[in-house]
């Protein structure tokens, strides 16, 4: 099994007809993605790869069934598009846009906390759940179906990460980018609680990095509620403070939110540092068969 | 974006929050004429966009009209925190009974802001959640509603006796919040916010920080650029589309993804090296970015040797392996670059490379040994 995207899941493209859209609505066509529709205000009739374009997310829900977005809109009108997926009641909706306000981001989680659908990112690389979907801008070809569940902050150190997970031959239930941004609509502890319910899923891989509390309150939550193996790497122990490292959550401030305070906890809760990425397969090794 | 405190201090007076009477100087000889304006005694404060200026000796209290000259000279000479002071705000000294700190920021585990205020003002409010939590005040501000007054209100009657003191206090905390939901910031601090021997509140310092993916709402904000010489090419960087963070080492990095790029940094150090830098490529690799890339970790002279760590994904290992040969043709030196061209066309790209004096490696771990090496090396040879 996988979580939160798999083989039945019916994906719109948000910016299907914009070049990045257009780009990754191929790669995820070519993936085996149930791509069903996408949307372009005012290009509502065209037709992208043999995909229709709508006017509207609520009209592409209604004449396709489908349950998921992902969207590929500029940072201007991003907040919008993330707004309108809500009101469609999709039930996931990925947002892989960069640059996104943290301020608009604040108010739409405020929006968000009674509505049935569940927001990725935004800034995130998306999500896959191997041999089955793709639901973002990850080359599919590094993963393989398998019982290690993975969240990231990151795009490219996932992709090593799970190369490495692929080659010692265990494979990925789902993988995740949650984003590098300081707001974002799903974190550590709400894919960990779906992992650790998910029968397939056998062992848990945090990717965490420099910014903000969430890997420590992660690791909180590993301690009390996840019985199954978890491993945790953090990127930027080398990173100044008050520096911006390409996230826009990347950033010690006020000596806060240090890869050694997160590595720290990660230790503290049982979970099993990773201190290179060539390191996970054989850590995996000592806890799985 | 950062922004100056005489520049933070403007947008404070355009929105009725007290600031003391103070002008800002490029020259000593601008400084004594403020002064002689301002009348004695000021205070002279050096303007970087950094903390702790006051211990590093970058803000004086004169008395007398003849030092002036001589102290502004003084500042404007000083290197704080590696930047050089190229300006002054001369400010009229205050008789201050009361030092307070007042703040927002992002609780970005709330995900909300949140409002910090506290009567141990002056020093780190940082040092103060360390030392003393209980002497901090924090209000969690509902997004949709902004700060409300009587929540307001409850912060300054808490913090004064005097009505009239705390309402004060409350009105400038509803104004500070204005600011902050206006211009999309990340950070407003008044610290401190001070108390004169008259019973009047001015803003002593000021510092706001702008959300950079904020930025393109306010585009009357561009104004307030000014960025120190190592920020030029941090924005010089970002034109280009890439994102680069410059370090103290020795082993420059070219990296696609900004996790993969800090996990470089780390291995690098962890193998024995220093980097130079933070590099980050960004998801598409045109010859003309990696030429850039290139020039750009260049201009550090402490770089020895070059690494490059590219996972192909969306980034297509040929393209950066041709950008690198076209990058290496219009270099005007010669310098050791080890790559790893991993994932989307690999094997285009290591025939593309084939031949070229790029030192090539399998894994990340490999070129990080081999770029440390080169570069300790390198170092020896001097």
């Amino acid at each position: 099994m996988s979580i939160l995207v798999n083989k039945d899941t019916r994906l719109i493209v948000q910016g299907i007809t914009g070049r990045d859209g257009a780009f990754h609505t191929r790669s995820m066509l070519e993936y085996g993605t149930k791509v069903v529709a996408g949307v372009t205000p005012g290009k509502g009739g065209q037709l992208v790869d043999g995909i229709p374009v709508f006017n509207s997310v609520y009209e592409a829900k209604k004449a396709t069934d489908a349950n998921t977005s992902i969207i590929f809109v500029p940072a201007r009108f991003a907040i919008d598009a993330i707004y309108e997926a809500v009101d469609a009641k999709l039930d996931l909706v990925v947002c892989v846009t960069e640059g996104v306000p943290t301020l608009a981001m604040i108010k739409l989680m405020d929006y968000l906390k009674d509505k049935k659908t569940r927001l990725i990112g935004p800034n995130s690389p998306g999500l896959i759940s191997p041999e089955e979907t793709k639901v973002g801008i990850m080359p599919g070809q590094i993963f393989k179906k398998g019982k290690v569940g993975v969240i990231s902050r990151s795009g490219t150190l996932t992709y090593e990460i799970c190369s490495h997970i692929t080659q010692a031959g265990y494979g990925e239930s789902t993988v995740i980018g949650i984003g590098g941004d300081p707001i974002i609509g799903t974190n550590f502890i709400d894919l960990l609680k779906l992992f650790n319910s998910d029968p397939e899923t056998e062992a848990i891989v945090i990717v965490g990095e420099i910014g903000g509390n969430d890997e420590e309150e992660a690791a909180k939550f590993v301690k009390r509620k996840i019985k199954k193996p978890v491993f945790g790497f953090i990127a930027g122990q080398t990173a100044p403070p008050d520096k911006r490292m390409g996230h826009a959550g990347a950033i010690i401030t006020g000596g806060k939110g240090t890869a050694k305070e997160k590595i720290s906890a990660f230790e503290s809760a049982g979970i099993e540092v990773i201190y290179e990425p060539s390191e996970i397969g054989s850590k995996l090794k000592t806890r799985l068969t | 974006m950062k922004i100056h405190e005489y520049q933070a201090k403007a947008i404070f007076a355009e929105y009725g929050i007290p600031v003391g009477k103070e002008k800002i100087a490029q020259t000593p000889k601008e400084a004594k004429a403020i002064a002689q304006e301002l009348g004695m005694p000021v205070v002279i404060k050096a303007q970087v966009k950094v903390g702790g200026r006051g211990k590093a000796g970058g803000i004086k209290l004169v008395e007398r009209i003849e030092d002036v000259e001589p102290v502004a000279s003084q500042i404007l000479q000083m290197t704080i925190k590696g930047i050089p002071v190229k300006k002054v705000l001369v400010a009229q000294a205050i008789a201050i009974q009361a030092e307070y700190y007042l703040g927002i920021t992002i609780d970005r585990s709330k995900r909300k802001p949140i409002l910090l205020a506290s009567a141990a003002g002056g020093i780190d409010i940082e040092e103060i959640a360390r030392t003393s939590p209980k002497k901090i005040i924090k209000q969690i501000i509902e997004p949709q509603l902004c700060l409300l007054p009587f929540q307001a209100r409850n912060i300054g009657f808490k913090l004064f006796t005097d009505a009239k003191i705390a309402n004060e206090f409350s009105d400038i905390a509803l104004k500070l919040n204005k600011i902050f939901f206006d211009k999309d910031c990340s950070l407003v601090e008044i610290n401190p916010l001070a108390l004169t021997t008259t019973q009047q509140f001015f803003a002593l310092d000021a510092k706001i920080v702008f959300d950079d993916n904020g930025l393109f709402l306010h585009p009357e904000l561009k104004a307030y650029e000014d960025y120190t010489d190592e920020e030029v090419l941090e924005v010089k960087a970002k034109q280009a589309g890439l994102s680069y963070v410059k370090l103290s080492g020795n082993v420059g990095c070219v990296v696609n993804g900004a996790g993969l790029a800090m996990a470089t940094m780390d291995l690098i150090k962890r193998l024995g090296g220093e980097p130079a830098n933070f590099l980050d490529i960004g998801g598409s690799s045109s010859p003309e970015k990696m030429a850039t890339a290139m020039n750009i970790i260049l201009a550090d002279k402490n770089v020895k040797v070059i690494l490059i760590n590219i996972f192909g994904g969306i980034t297509r290992c040929d393209d950066v392996a041709s950008g690198l040969l076209s990058a290496i043709r219009g270099l005007h030196k010669t310098i050791p670059i080890v790559a790893r061209l991993t994932g989307t066309n690999e094997t285009l790209a290591h025939n593309i490379l084939k031949g070229s004096t790029v030192i090539p490696a399998k894994t990340m771990v490999e070129a990080v040994q081999k770029a440390v090496a080169l570069a300790q090396q390198r170092r020896a040879n001097q």
